[in-house]
């Protein structure tokens, strides 16, 4: 299992990485190794905002359909078209080219409370 | 040997759990006098005795074979080739559920697939799915689907009020947990212009009937135009032996989701069901359509083959959050569609519809000219139309039924502002002798007048 350094981490299996004054989201390598094949992402809409926990989108796999949560509230400002076409760089490439949204959190400092990649790969071996 | 497994000690361990002391309480509810009413019945008797008293039973059934039938209003008496009954009934399809294992089952999902495929071309639209019950049924799934696709941001439904009014009835019984506002048919007399002015940014979707339950063709110009503009989706309810050559089809107007009853696809009339839910949708809605859906594929060796796809929308995968509780559809009804579709061939639906269109207008043509009676017709109709007659359409219709006409619906039932109008139904099953009976008849009662 990969874990990306610069991330920190949601129980959900989700990463968040500071860009900018923005953050970018998308899943991790172990979520998508779980899911297998992934073949259609539903990507919300650029200027929604969710609460911490909120569902944003769904992805299916060949054999499942899960929900992802925001681990972090705020506003989406760029979602990534490009996974409407091709969904399988979210299993190739989960933390660069797989990348999902965009978003202005509400309160930054809320990143500073998620796993952190050590912790993470904790809880996944625990699983 | 009567098969209950729980011993006299579960039982009294059970009836104790939930504060009783006898099995018999359980039927405390039920009044005394009927819990074990002591039934009246006759000796045993033999079976051909049996079978005689059944016979006479039957005779006092009538059929439509009996009558000129008028009656329309959602089911129609069309023609039903011999080739459907007789292939459809062979053991190969004529199971009580739907076999959909691809392994087992290439007949079955083929004929689905040949199904959806024609029903896409003569609504117009992208893809269809297996089916449902019914087309009031397919209606309600539409309505919840549109809001599915604005992730429940939108609640509202807008429905024309010549839509079917079952339809609409069962529109408000399949909605009611789903916390959305049903509006826009309170007043019969909206009609396109005041329904355009309902829509708003809580607009789920618009729902009209083209032709409408009265029959009539809508002025579609400019409406899906409306309908978009505000973000909402444009359902129509068709009939889908209306689309294929004689008018456009819903597709080309802008529908989003279109949806009929397909029992005029060979399915005859069977006493009120079993009927089917046609459902179709644009390609980019697919990931939120209801219901089954059968895909062509290649196996490992390159061979044709048919499963079902998409299963990711239904219940078994997404729970809770599926599209729609529907994990069936209606099988066999959409394998005699797919049977008459292809026995009917282009053609032969076009000359099917064009019949109806023509003997129709005979008809409402005659008709009007009687005294008393006057054709209501504003807009171009198809195979139905409204008659203002001088008497009510109950006395009527007893009148007729004397003469061995079944007549046409009593709208009054269901719109009580339309005194005395009679929806007439007439399809290509209606012959000009039939026709003239008809007219003739409700001259005589007209003259009585």
């Amino acid at each position: 299992m990969k874990v990306e350094p610069n991330a920190r981490y949601s129980k959900e299996h989700e990463w968040v990485r500071k860009e900018g004054d923005l953050f970018v989201y998308g899943i991790t390598d172990h979520a998508q190794d779980q899911l297998s094949d992934i073949v259609y992402i539903e990507l919300p809409n650029v200027g929604e905002s969710f609460s911490a926990g909120e569902i944003i989108c769904v992805v299916e796999s060949v054999k499942a359909a899960a929900d992802l949560y925001l681990p972090i509230a705020g506003e989406i400002v760029e979602i990534h078209e490009a996974l409407i076409d091709t969904p399988e760089v979210l299993n190739s490439d989960p933390y660069e080219e797989g990348w999902i949204v965009k978003f202005k959190a509400a309160d930054p400092a809320d990143w500073d409370n998620l796993l952190s990649p050590q912790d993470y790969e904790n809880l996944v071996e625990e699983e | 040997m009567p098969y209950i497994p729980n011993t006299k000690a579960n039982q009294k361990e059970m009836l104790a759990a939930i504060g009783i002391s006898a099995m018999k309480d359980l039927f405390n509810d039920v009044p005394e006098a009927y819990r074990y009413p002591e039934l009246k019945l006759p000796k045993a008797a033999s079976e051909i005795e049996i079978l005689d008293e059944l016979y006479r039973i039957a005779l006092k059934n009538s059929t439509t074979g009996c009558f000129a039938t008028f009656l329309g209003a959602g089911a129609y008496n069309h023609f039903v080739p011999s080739v459907i009954p007789s292939l459809a009934g062979r053991g190969e399809f004529l199971t009580a559920y739907t076999p959909y294992q691809p392994e087992v089952s290439q007949g079955t999902l083929q004929a689905i697939f040949e199904y959806q495929s024609m029903v896409a071309e003569l609504t117009g639209m992208e893809v269809v799915n297996a089916s449902h019950y019914d087309g009031a049924t397919s209606m309600a799934e539409a309505a919840i689907m549109s809001v599915n696709v604005s992730n429940y941001k939108r609640r509202k439904i807008v429905v024309s009020p010549s839509i079917h009014p079952q339809y609409r009835e069962t529109l408000r019984t399949y909605l009611p947990g789903k916390q959305v506002e049903i509006g826009g048919d309170e007043d019969h007399a909206v009609g396109l212009v005041e329904l355009k002015g309902m829509l708003d940014g809580d607009t789920a979707c618009l729902i009209v009937q083209n032709p409408t339950f009265f029959g009539e063709l809508l002025d579609v110009d400019g409406l899906a135009d409306a309908v978009h503009s505000c973000g909402a989706l444009l359902v129509v309810v068709t009939n889908p032996i209306t689309s294929l050559g004689l008018f456009k089809p819903p597709g080309e107007y802008g529908a989003d989701i279109v949806v009929a009853e397909g029992q005029p696809f060979g399915a005859g009339l069977n006493f009120g069901g079993p009927y089917l839910g046609v459902f179709a949708a644009r390609q980019k809605l697919v990931r939120k359509m209801p219901g089954r859906l059968v895909g062509e594929t290649t196996d490992t060796e390159g061979r044709r083959g048919y499963v079902l796809t998409l299963s990711t929308r239904e219940q078994h995968i997404r729970r809770e959050k599926a599209t729609s509780n529907i994990c069936t559809n209606q099988g066999l009804i959409a394998l005699m569609a797919a049977m008459y579709l292809a026995y009917m061939g282009k053609s032969g639906l076009r000359s099917v519809a064009e019949m109806c269109y023509h003997k129709a207008h005979y008809a409402a043509g005659e008709i009007d000219k009687l005294d008393g009676f006057s054709v209501l017709a504003e807009r171009p109709f198809f195979n139905e139309f409204v008659v203002q007659c001088p008497q009510p359409v109950a006395e009527i219709n007893a009148s007729l039924l004397e003469s061995g006409i079944l007549g046409g619906y009593d709208l009054q039932k269901d719109y009580p502002d339309r005194k005395n109008q009679m929806l007439v139904s007439v399809t290509e099953l209606n012959t000009r002798q039939q026709i003239d009976h008809l007219v003739d008849t409700l001259g005589s009662i007209g003259s009585v007048q």
